[in-house]
């Protein structure tokens, strides 16, 4: 292929010239709308952002260059950044193994050819439309200390339900079970993976006398790794950035027991108009989940299994 | 294959019989099992939504009985009404309506048009713009937040719905990413097959690309339906007069204002209700779309 064109391009020069360009002409213009966006839009306010967080900028001062200034104070004087960085983590490491647990043994429930498979699907699914603010005012009411239906229910397994958002110790675990509401959408995505299995698979293991439960643990798990690897991935990501729940759930509180970091920074960037430090906390949020997201793709050498690769 | 052996050997012999007899009731059992396991996981994924429903129902006596009631006595429709009085949620659907039919537009055309570009194109450069950006794909809202602020407010767009209407008119990564894995399945010689008639290269996207990608149009509309249904924090950052508000900085701003007078819980039940309705019911009408969108993408919404 590409020797015929070479061949026709030495001998009809002009013409296939033309054509380069008007091919060119043509990738650049239909690309415009993203290369536009990337431009003004991301790698623009990138470059943008690192510099101010170099600077003591509050919208209306005049911009002082402090150098390291703002990454002294947040790592050194001030606690609120690594304790909301803290509180973020913990609420990722609850909420994502507490999610992925549940919405892959749902999958593997619905993977059984049992009737009625739509129905529970549908069941499982729609919460995980309801999300956002919706979600927070739902939860706040159900989480409620004393009428709330959580602690009414638990109170029939004689459990004394905790103040959930007003208790300090349970606040952030209570933001992390609100999650589980809403991992309908995870477990459509871990069913699909399951039904790409081939069963020629589990035929073999079953000749072979395996157990369901060494099925599971030796076929299914491998088998369905890189999907499991990508939503940890985006799970994490999508935790440490998480705003809303604790915005309008508990304001950051019960003593700032939920101060994620995203929330802090929106409350130096835009209550208190400190762009420069803002930007600097962006920044080392960025750098944490950057390292995170590396550290997992490394361990996922040890536990994702591709199909057609040397493990 | 088990047919071909049972087959063969023609008297069967007892004990296989009964190892037989017994998996298949162990099967059923199992069947039953994960039935119950179901319905039961079932319940409790359905209740938050009843309770909702339930408690916006209820007149406002009954809310704060203990033990708590589950059927509302008498079902009090004025609640409804009554919610959508404390704050204007008929303006702030229009705006988020307005924010969605420009944003939907925005991302099915340029995220298609980059699409096409990266799957269907040869010029120069395009390797490298598609790996720069695959590479913003995963990057975070908030680093570019605030100099997005800085460029908007220049521009006086502080308390319009620009700032959240503007930046879906250019393509979003994930969205470009998924229109270029679809597109690079339809064969090319559609595309040949086409050229060779004279049709020019606009023609081929618009009559032959676009119309074989309707579902995954689709996908893309729906999610950023969603995405916009629910913003919050770049609403909240800035939108700051009530008549400027989204669905969801409404919802919030309707917490605190009807909890000045002590929580009125059944009112922001029905307010949460009539916010999520419009979602729900997108959903049962385009479920098909909706669990293929999860499915191509692996991202839940």
């Amino acid at each position: 292929m590409a020797l015929t064109s070479s061949s026709l391009s030495a001998t009809r020069a002009p013409r296939s010239w033309k054509r380069t360009l008007q091919a060119n002409a043509a990738g650049w213009l239909f690309v415009l709308p993203w290369l536009i966006g990337f431009v003004a839009l991301t790698a623009g306010p990138m470059i943008a952002s690192a510099f101010l967080s170099f600077t003591n900028w509050n919208l209306i001062s005049q911009l002082d260059i402090v150098g390291l200034g703002n990454w002294r104070q947040m790592l050194r004087s001030d606690p609120l950044v690594l304790h909301s960085l803290r509180n973020s983590a913990f609420f990722a490491m609850l909420s994502v193994p507490l999610q992925t647990i549940v919405s892959l043994s749902l999958a593997s429930l619905l993977n059984q050819p049992i009737r009625g498979l739509r129905f529970y699907r549908t069941v499982f699914f729609i919460p995980s439309l309801v999300s956002g603010v919706a979600l927070a005012m739902l939860f706040r009411w159900l989480l409620s200390p004393d009428l709330g239906l959580i602690n009414y229910l638990l109170s029939h397994l004689n459990i004394a339900g905790p103040a959930w958002l007003v208790d300090r110790k349970w606040a952030l675990p209570a933001l992390a079970f609100t999650t589980l509401w809403g991992v309908g959408g995870m477990m459509i995505i871990y069913l699909a993976a399951l039904q790409g299995v081939p069963t020629e698979l589990y035929e073999a293991a079953e000749v072979d006398g395996a157990l369901a439960w060494h099925r599971f643990w030796y076929i299914t798990l491998p088998m369905i790794s890189p999907a499991i690897f990508f939503q940890v991935v985006m799970g994490i990501i999508g935790a440490l950035q998480e705003f809303t729940l604790s915005h309008t759930m508990t304001q950051g509180g019960p003593l700032n027991a939920t101060l994620f970091t995203v929330l802090y920074l929106y409350r130096v960037g835009f209550q208190q108009f400190r762009m420069g430090y803002a930007s600097a906390v962006a920044w080392l949020l960025f750098f944490v989940i950057l390292a995170l997201t590396l550290l997992i793709m490394r361990s996922s050498r040890h536990w994702v299994h591709y199909e057609g690769m040397a493990s | 294959m088990t047919t071909e052996i049972s087959s063969l050997k023609i008297p069967k012999p007892e004990v296989r019989r009964g190892w037989r007899a017994s998996r298949a009731r162990r099967q059923q059992v199992f069947r039953l099992l994960t039935h119950l396991i179901l319905l039961a996981g079932g319940l409790v994924f359905a209740l938050p939504l009843f309770w909702q429903l339930s408690t916006s129902l209820k007149p406002v006596t009954q809310v704060y009985n203990y033990p708590p009631e589950w059927i509302p006595q008498p079902f009090t429709w004025s609640n409804y009404p009554e919610s959508m009085k404390i704050v204007p949620f008929g303006l702030f659907f229009r705006n988020t309506t307005v924010i969605a039919f420009f944003g939907i537009l925005g991302q099915v055309l340029s995220c298609s048009m980059a699409g096409f570009a990266f799957a269907r194109l040869r010029w120069w450069g395009r390797d490298v713009l598609f790996a720069l950006m695959l590479s913003t794909m995963m990057l975070p809202y908030h680093v570019t937040m605030i100099p997005q602020f800085i460029l908007f407010r220049h521009f006086g767009w502080v308390n319009t719905l620009l700032p959240l209407i503007v930046p879906r008119l250019f393509a979003g990564a994930f969205f470009t990413f998924l229109m270029r894995q679809f597109f690079s399945t339809i064969p090319r010689d559609l595309d040949d097959a086409a050229k060779v008639d004279g049709a020019s290269i606009f023609r081929i996207y618009w009559q032959i690309i676009l119309p074989m990608s309707k579902p995954t149009l689709a996908t893309v509309a729906i999610f950023t339906f969603n995405s916009v249904w629910n913003e919050y924090l770049p609403a909240l950052i800035y939108l700051n007069t009530t008549e400027k508000f989204t669905v969801s900085l409404g919802l919030a701003a309707f917490q605190a204002r009807a909890s000045l007078g002590g929580l009125r819980w059944e009112l922001m039940m029905a307010a949460t209700t009539i916010v999520l309705s419009p979602v729900l019911i997108a959903f049962v009408f385009l479920q098909k779309y909706f669990i293929q969108g999860i499915v191509i993408t692996g991202v839940k919404g």
